[in-house]
């Protein structure tokens, strides 16, 4: 099929996308890069009164270094640019592990970080590896601007707490912090498709060698990206054995409840929550022991 | 009510203006209007791959993209690869003599993100290869055949 009629918008400055976003509101979707928003227009799953294409918005589409040794990443940067980042690998190596199971190539060299997140996909993995990194979302309206813990911002399945007149336009992400490994592990049918579920994980060690910190987010099993809270305590102030990760997957697996679909079951899906957390943390312990080293 | 907007971008290297409807898609522009009909329109959500060309060296879903946000732009198309009418060019050469081609649908979209792949990495490895392709289905060749191909472009340079 092809898109319906909508009236098309490209301002050239965010004050001016603000200013359509108050006027039209419910009635607007966002126009980034394209890559969910143009199935759904194709298939005339949506149909906004108003396309506001922030295309234009040249500033949105940087990554600068923060000045705390994090990252300030606009909403619009593509994700094969994130994925060519020298910055990104060094800065935020869990990103970049991340970015290669983003869609195709074809579809990275359009879809942006912002995009990603705003359109809320809970099979995405960019928007589970903003919860594991503590990564903080600017929204802004012309009512002014606030800011958002990742956590807080993935409401349920393509909902987020973005309010009808806000546009996501920054990603801060904190420091990597010292001795800390990470991984990306999903399942998918072929590479580059949905994930049946996956998990995205950070581990750190502290100067004896013990868990200082983990964090693991499961994605693809439930409406949002899932903390899995116990299997992270689980392991911290411990000693990262074997046994502790295993027993740190099964947690995760506990902590899910994923329904089933025409493409898998929810029980596989629970047992794969668990299969993968425990892969993630094990190769996230190597890299962190290399660095530790 | 319809709206349209006049837009200026350069296809295969040649200026074009049109005036486009603000809904049509870039493939649809490509087709319907410039009459380039190597470009294939298989599912209509980035999918497939059968659409894709190039959009400022990238390549993109031709189905994922209005025709008004190529303003400006730099647009190949299959049609530009070959260098005269009579004649292939090496990439797809090669997809020929190893049956990486059968019916032929996908083969445009699949060349133009090879071409994009190629120029990035002139030596890309198997896995890589196959990398590219997974952005693609083609449903006669297997992708045995492309594969193939490919290694063999990169061992005659």
């Amino acid at each position: 099929m092809k898109p319906p009629r909508f009236s098309y918008h490209d301002p050239t400055t965010v004050e001016e996308a603000l200013g359509l976003l108050t006027r039209h509101g419910d009635a607007a979707k966002i126009l980034a890069g394209g890559q969910s928003l143009m199935p759904m227009l194709n298939f005339r799953l949506v149909r906004p009164g108003h396309v506001i294409d922030i295309n234009r918005l040249g500033d949105l589409a940087t990554v600068v270094p923060g000045p705390d040794g994090g990252l300030q990443i606009g909403a619009l940067v593509r994700q094969r640019a994130l994925e060519r980042s020298a910055l990104i690998r060094e800065r935020c190596p869990l990103m970049a592990l991340a970015l290669p199971f983003v869609g195709h190539a074809q579809i990275r060299a359009r879809g942006t970080l912002g995009g990603s997140l705003a359109h809320g996909d809970p099979a995405a993995e960019l928007p589970a590896v903003m919860v594991a990194l503590g990564a903080r979302l600017t929204l802004r309206s012309a009512r002014g601007r606030r800011t958002i813990a990742a956590e807080d911002f993935f409401l349920s399945s393509l909902a987020t707490a973005l309010a009808p007149d806000e546009l996501l336009t920054e990603i801060a992400l904190p420091p990597w912090p010292a001795r800390t490994g990470s991984s990306l592990q999903e399942v998918a049918i072929r590479r580059g498709d949905f994930a049946l579920g996956g998990v995205a994980a950070t581990l750190t060690l502290d100067a004896q060698g013990r868990v200082g910190d983990a964090r693991i987010v499961c994605f693809g099993v439930g409406p949002r990206p899932v903390r899995a809270t116990a299997a992270e305590r689980s392991l911290v102030g411990g000693a990262p054995s074997a046994t502790a990760l295993a027993e740190a997957g099964r947690l995760a697996s506990a902590s899910v409840e994923p329904s089933d679909d025409i493409h898998a079951s929810g029980a596989y899906r629970k047992r794969l929550a668990g299969v993968l957390a425990a892969r993630a943390l094990a190769t996230a312990l190597e890299s962190a022991a290399a660095l530790a080293a | 009510m319809t709206e349209t907007r006049d837009i200026a971008l350069a296809v295969n290297g040649q200026p074009r203006r049109a005036t486009v409807e603000t809904r049509t898609t870039l493939v649809d522009l490509l087709r319907e209007e410039f009459r380039l009909t190597g470009t294939h329109v298989g599912c209509e959500h980035g999918v497939c791959g059968a659409c894709t060309v190039l959009v400022d060296g990238e390549a993109v879903r031709g189905c994922l993209l209005l025709a008004v946000q190529a303003d400006g732009a730099r647009v190949e198309t299959v049609e530009s690869l070959a260098p005269d009418p009579e004649h292939l060019n090496p990439l797809q050469t090669e997809l020929v003599r190893h049956h990486g081609v059968q019916c032929g649908f996908c083969t445009g979209g699949i060349l133009m993100s090879l071409t994009a792949a190629l120029r990035d990495n002139p030596r890309p490895t198997e896995t890589e290869i196959r990398d590219t392709l997974a952005g693609h289905l083609c449903r006669c060749t297997g992708y045995q055949g492309m594969v193939d191909a490919v290694l063999a472009l990169v061992e005659s340079r």
